[in-house]
């Protein structure tokens, strides 16, 4: 029997509020089934299911609002009937309309005013591996033990585990306001603006940045849109964005160690899964991940493009189209500024900024020359990787983009 | 297609794309995507937009027909009677 989990759609989400089961118990389901609907703030999100079994009980009921990481729902594995997990799954009670209070709240304590209701975590397993300490932080900040991975002997939980769990909650003190009633538009944009201010503040606080800048020559880039969107039809047009998102994944592709997420060090990342900053109409941005984009053409990708955005914009996106992201492009798009320096959207360790096409006067074998060109800008993560590996990142973004009918 | 017609269509399509503007307060020589703060996702949606609801194809090197009202109407009333440019 596996477990269900409330679904990390983030770094910056805390909370999210069922809204609906999408299947009963009982049912059959597969890989990539979507399950449930979840409310967070960004928007009613489509959870996906990453394994196939069958749904055996809720345990969670729609409009409760929970913690990332609580169990859901439990999962009856197709191939292995029955071995029943040794911990018990949590389901902590909420109170109708209380918002959730902040599971993993750090020090500071100013905000735990509904600290006198009844304890409502579940008491932690004794058949739980961890030091004394360990327990007792976790006690005083009302850590759940039962949800972290221990790194002592035999995965007993040490106290360094619990204080890296109180560092990453640390910078979102927000408390989330999850709510399972509809939202008027400026609501949702105002939850936007919140998740945004706090992933935000955790990447400044916890990144060390280094930037890096390069014009690239968009001649060719240019000269191969224009002749290839002659003959297309409306629908099927490119926008340069399909390059730039091309070019990129086929440059992480050399520079693997700029997929990455860091975690106590860089874990290189298998896909190439590019998240696209979306700017909405109301303020704030979503991040949606174009999945595996080193495998797919550009046309492929403008495709993705023409099915995603309209969605994200609506806040209408998949579990799987929020959490898989393992690097950021921004791409501004014509009439923006011309150079972006982004911040990075922790775990990952990279964003790419393509500022808008102008056009520069550069020499060309001692002559000038009028080009449309872009700048790229890469903001690295420097735990993760140093200057010449980002330099070398943008030199190969550069070339791939000379030769547009490879890509 | 009248000019009402047209006009109606424009308008109705851009208050989809940019649902939180006015489109129907659009002055004619007014920059519509600046007016309305729409990106070059957006007008390409818009570009398509025409295409299914009026069956016009603008090919690129037309864009900057699209800018204003005042351009933009013209230029769609002679694609969508292409045979009598007065009617």
């Amino acid at each position: 029997m596996t477990e269900f989990l409330m679904p990390s759609l983030g770094a910056d989400m805390e909370a999210g509020t069922l809204v609906a089961w999408r299947k009963k118990p009982g049912d059959q389901i597969k890989r990539g089934d979507i399950i449930a609907e979840v409310d967070t703030q960004k928007g009613l999100i489509e959870v996906e299911i990453f394994e196939s079994g069958i749904l055996d009980q809720y345990l969670v009921s729609e409009g409760e609002s929970v913690p990332v990481g609580t169990a859901m729902a439990l999962i009856r594995s197709a191939e292995a009937p029955s071995s029943p997990e040794e911990k018990e799954p949590l389901v902590p009670e909420q109170k109708e309309g209380i918002p959730e209070k902040e599971p993993l709240h750090p020090i500071l304590e100013i905000e735990e005013d509904k600290r006198e209701e009844p304890e409502d975590l579940p008491t932690v397993s004794q058949r739980i591996k961890a030091s004394p300490l360990a327990r007792k932080i976790a006690a005083v900040n009302k850590i759940d033990l039962t949800s972290l991975k221990g790194t002592g002997e035999e995965g007993a939980i040490l106290r360094r585990d619990v204080e890296k769990v109180l560092e990453e909650k640390e910078p979102a003190k927000t408390p989330p306001s999850p709510t399972a009633a509809p939202r008027s538009s400026e609501s949702a944009a105002s939850e936007v603006r919140k998740a945004v201010a706090s992933a935000m503040s955790r990447a400044n606080q916890e990144i060390p940045h280094y930037y890096l800048e390069k014009r690239i020559d968009l001649s060719n880039a240019m000269e191969w849109l224009r002749e290839t969107n002659k003959v297309r039809s409306v629908k099927d047009r490119l926008l340069p964005v399909a390059l730039f998102l091309r070019a990129t994944a086929l440059a992480l592709d050399l520079h693997p160690t700029l997929n990455a997420v860091w975690d106590q060090g860089v874990q290189v990342q298998n896909e190439i899964n590019i998240g696209l900053v979306l700017s909405l109409r109301t303020g704030g941005v979503v991040v949606p991940a174009i999945q595996q984009a080193d495998t797919r053409s550009p046309d492929q990708i403008m495709q993705e493009l023409n099915e995603l955005i309209p969605r994200a914009r609506a806040l209408k996106l998949r579990s799987s189209e929020l959490s898989t992201s393992t690097v950021t492009v921004t791409s501004l798009g014509e009439a923006g500024a011309d150079k972006v320096y982004g911040i990075i959207y922790p775990p990952q360790v990279a964003l790419i900024g393509f500022g808008c096409v102008v056009e520069e006067v550069i020499p060309i074998k001692g002559m000038l020359a009028i080009r449309p060109v872009v700048y790229a800008t890469l903001a690295g993560d420097h735990r993760a990787s140093d200057g010449l590996t980002g330099s070398r990142f943008l030199g190969s973004l550069d070339q791939f983009l000379q030769t547009p009918e490879n890509l | 297609m009248t000019h009402d017609e047209i006009y109606n269509t424009v308008i109705q399509l851009l208050k989809e794309i940019a649902p939180d503007t006015e489109p129907g307060q659009l002055k004619p020589e007014e920059n519509i995507r600046q007016a309305l703060n729409i990106d070059s996702f957006d007008a390409l949606q818009f570009i398509v937009a025409l295409n299914t609801n009026l069956g016009i194809e603008i090919p690129e090197e037309d864009y900057e027909q699209t800018t204003t009202l005042k351009r933009l109407l013209p230029y769609l009333e002679k694609r969508s009677n292409p045979k009598s440019e007065n009617s």
